[in-house]
């Protein structure tokens, strides 16, 4: 396979990634928005810096509010991390690759970007929202599901899975980095309604409400928050299960290559981290100190796939 | 009154459309409407979009696909192919002689300043043979009809012929959107081009192959007009489509960028053109080719499909000399006609256009795509005036042609069957092993009523075209 298809892989399911979880957040603004209209801007301010994109808005704006906001996130054009762009970008991508993408995986994208783009040509009404956000999250399911029922299990699927993961545990990473505060133990003022808030977000951010509610009842402690979203292998937003895929993914093209890189061994020690850590190690090296380093390590696995399997000259 | 290939005015079909004109007759308009809509969801949803230069709002968009299909019958087809084989052979053979020893020009049969003197002449290929002695691996040879045994070529595709992509989908698109159409008329497959083609050029792969060929698809990329037909045609063939920035010269040879490392290539079918191939050898501002890929190409390290200076034999110039050329090298009468062209460069022909300029089509001798050119009958007097002045400037940038009678096929509108204006792009593979033309080839339609242009780039559409098999 030629490098650059690698390359365009890879960045297209990061795309498709990198929407759904824009949807995923805008949501969780909605949500804290509607039910705790107090609490709003500061809400929409840990947004925007969740997506990464502060600094870009404000730039742009004079004020945060839910509108702009929303605005920015979704349609911003002149915001290369909206979802309008990742949806372009995801399809462009698709486009230099399609020789490597069966129909099925190549009509899917380009339909999603038609729907989309289609979507999100006008500003979206408050009563339009939540069906627009779950267009985008079923849209880019879709893409992922025709990958897993019709793709060879060759290189191509490989570089698309990582190209999920690698965007799925910074996503993850970033939404627990930006609330860490809530998270530490000092910060528990057990069973308050604002922290209750605070977790809501965290665990619908990554649609994980129900799942946790059924790991742990009606158990709400900060640490086990943390720990179901860093270390458990069953939750597929988790880092420790992004992780596992990932290391899995570089292991196949390992051995189909025959030739051990240095992003195996990246991956490797990363999911060995993961593995043996426990969350009170985790809060013993500092929260906020493990999800910057994560992130950083995840960057730098990255760019390492991108050198050894030659994605650019 | 022009030839229409149905039928008559008088409600007489001819033969080839006799089981069409009967099923359309039995259908439900209403339903046929919404096939037609169908239709146009299926090449959306396929991303089936030309990309149309200098236009940033319609960045993509759809060539309009007719749901009528263009029949010719076994016969005529018989008639055309061979006339067209024997074309592609002389153009293969005048391409070695203009770049060897001329003979034609020594013969007196061609000036020599149609070859010294020409801007499509390409000098580095001076005494250089492609592999397999094989010019014009894939060819297209643009044909006009104006009555039932009279067929004219227009122009010859020898560079970077392209549409083989519309044939096959529209076929694709007719048998899932009609398939009873399929069963009341057998007609002749085109799927097989996809494996035709990746044959014809593994058959050309230069001596310093090794294994099993290696064959390429080089794109200009995503942005260039065709690049939807680049990709499927990669795709159908399964080998890889690859830009310049993929490719570099290894050892001698050109090799791509994997994810194993640099793999050579064989057979590099290219859709980029001469000009844009090599920055070191051609133009050195062109990001689009490969630094030194044509001093590998000449140590026979790599072939170039079409090889460069295949597109002197799209010069319209050179074309008013075809019928002397068919002859020269085959040794045979022109089986298809070409269009009588007058020559602008010469003073008496040149006299003659000015004078009957609003009876007559001039194009420029390089362009393409039906820009550049006036239809004299169709311009208005500004139009006229404008274009003698261009043509008293440069005569010799153009040739004159009658305008033809074409003829028409009905495409489906909201009114029933109207007729409109057609030509036939046949395609046609070329190796040491021999010369192949798929059954039909791309139609392309004029869908605004009595145009004459066809061009896609100008508001033209196409048709899926049928053979029918022999019965």
């Amino acid at each position: 396979m030629l490098g650059k298809t690698a390359g365009g892989l890879l960045w297209m399911f990061r795309y498709l990634e990198r929407a759904e979880n824009l949807a995923r957040l805008v949501d969780t603004g909605q949500r804290i928005a509607l039910t705790r209209p107090d609490r709003s801007s500061s809400e929409w301010t840990s947004v925007l810096h969740t997506a990464a994109t502060k600094h870009a808005f404000d730039a742009n704006h004079d004020a945060v509010t839910g509108e702009a906001v929303i605005d920015w996130i979704l349609r911003g054009r002149d915001n290369p991390g909206s979802v309008v762009s990742c949806i372009d970008a995801a399809r462009m991508n698709g486009r230099l690759v399609r020789t490597a993408l069966t129909r099925e995986v190549w009509e899917a994208v380009n339909e999603a970007w038609m729907t989309v783009t289609s979507l999100l040509s006008r500003r979206i009404a408050t009563r339009d929202l939540p069906a627009v956000l779950n267009t985008i999250r079923q849209r880019s399911a879709f893409v992922r599901g025709t990958l897993h029922g019709t793709m060879l299990r060759d290189e191509a699927y490989d570089f698309s899975r990582l190209g999920t993961f690698l965007e799925r545990a910074d996503a993850t990473a970033r939404l627990l980095d930006v609330k860490y505060y809530v998270l530490l133990p000092s910060a528990a003022g057990v069973g308050s309604q604002l922290d209750n808030a605070q977790w809501e977000v965290i665990l619908r951010g990554v649609s994980a409400e129900g799942s946790f509610r059924q790991t742990y009842g009606q158990q709400r402690r900060p640490a086990l928050i943390a720990k179901f979203l860093i270390l458990d292998n069953r939750m597929p937003r988790s880092l420790a299960f992004c992780y596992s895929k990932i290391a899995g993914n570089l292991d196949w093209l390992h051995r189909a290559h025959g030739l051990r890189l240095p992003s195996q061994d990246l991956s490797q020690d990363m999911a060995n981290r993961l593995s043996r850590a426990t969350i009170e190690s985790i809060f013993d090296e500092g929260l906020h100190s493990f999800l910057q380093d994560f992130m950083h390590r995840n960057a730098s696995l990255g760019a390492q796939i991108e050198r050894d399997y030659r994605f650019s000259a | 009154m022009n030839f229409d290939e149905m039928g008559g005015p008088d409600g007489t079909v001819r033969d080839p459309y006799a089981a069409l004109a009967q099923w359309f007759e039995a259908e439900d308009p209403a339903r046929l409407r919404s096939k037609a809509r169908e239709a146009d969801e299926l090449f959306r949803l396929m991303g089936i979009t030309f990309n149309v230069y200098g236009d940033p709002d319609a960045s993509e968009r759809l060539i309009p696909f007719d749901i009528v299909p263009r029949i010719l019958s076994a016969r005529e087809w018989v008639r055309l192919s061979r006339g067209i084989e024997q074309r592609v052979r002389a153009i293969n053979a005048f391409l070695q002689d203009i770049h060897h020893r001329q003979e034609i020009v020594r013969a007196g049969r061609l000036p020599a300043a149609m070859v010294a003197r020409n801007e499509a002449f390409l000098s580095p290929m001076i005494g250089v043979t492609p592999p397999g002695g094989i010019w014009t691996h894939i060819v297209g040879i643009d044909l006009v009809r104006t009555g039932p045994d009279q067929f004219y070529v227009l122009e010859d595709n020898a560079r970077t012929p392209s549409g083989v992509s519309y044939m096959l989908e529209n076929r694709e698109t007719m048998l899932h959107m009609f398939p009873e159409l399929f069963e009341g008329n057998r007609v002749q497959r085109v799927n097989r081009y996809p494996q035709a083609l990746r044959d014809s050029l593994a058959a050309c792969a230069p001596d310093a192959t090794r294994d099993e060929p290696v064959v390429a698809v080089l794109t200009p990329g995503i942005h260039n007009s065709a690049y939807y037909e680049h990709s499927f045609l990669a795709d159908q063939m399964s080998v890889e489509l690859v830009e310049g920035h993929d490719l570099r010269v290894v050892d001698g040879r050109i090799a791509m960028r994997t994810t194993r490392g640099y793999q050579p290539i064989d057979v590099l079918y290219r859709r980029v053109d001469d000009d844009f191939l090599d920055p070191l050898n051609f133009s050195p501002e062109s990001l689009l080719g490969v630094p030194g890929i044509f001093d590998v190409y000449r140590a026979g390290g790599i072939t170039i499909a079409n090889a460069p200076g295949t597109g002197i034999a799209d010069d319209k110039a050179i074309y008013s000399y075809m019928p002397e050329i068919v002859e020269f090298y085959t040794g045979e009468k022109p089986l298809l006609e070409n269009v009588p062209t007058w020559r602008c460069s010469e003073a008496d022909s040149l006299a003659y256009v000015l004078d009957n300029l609003s009876d007559l089509v001039v194009k420029e001798v390089h362009g393409s795509g039906g820009y550049g050119m006036l239809i004299g009958p169709a311009a208005s007097k500004r139009e006229l005036a404008e274009f003698r002045a261009k043509l008293e400037a440069r005569p010799g940038n153009y040739i004159a042609q009658p305008t033809l009678s074409l003829s028409t096929v009905p495409i489906f509108t909201n009114k029933g069957l109207a007729p409109r204006h057609v030509d036939l792009r046949p395609f046609v593979l070329v190796s040491p092993r021999g010369i192949e033309i798929t059954p039909g080839g791309l139609t392309r339609v004029a869908l605004k009523k009595g145009s004459l242009v066809v061009n896609s780039s100008q508001g033209g559409g196409t048709k899926d075209t049928w053979v029918l098999e022999d019965d």
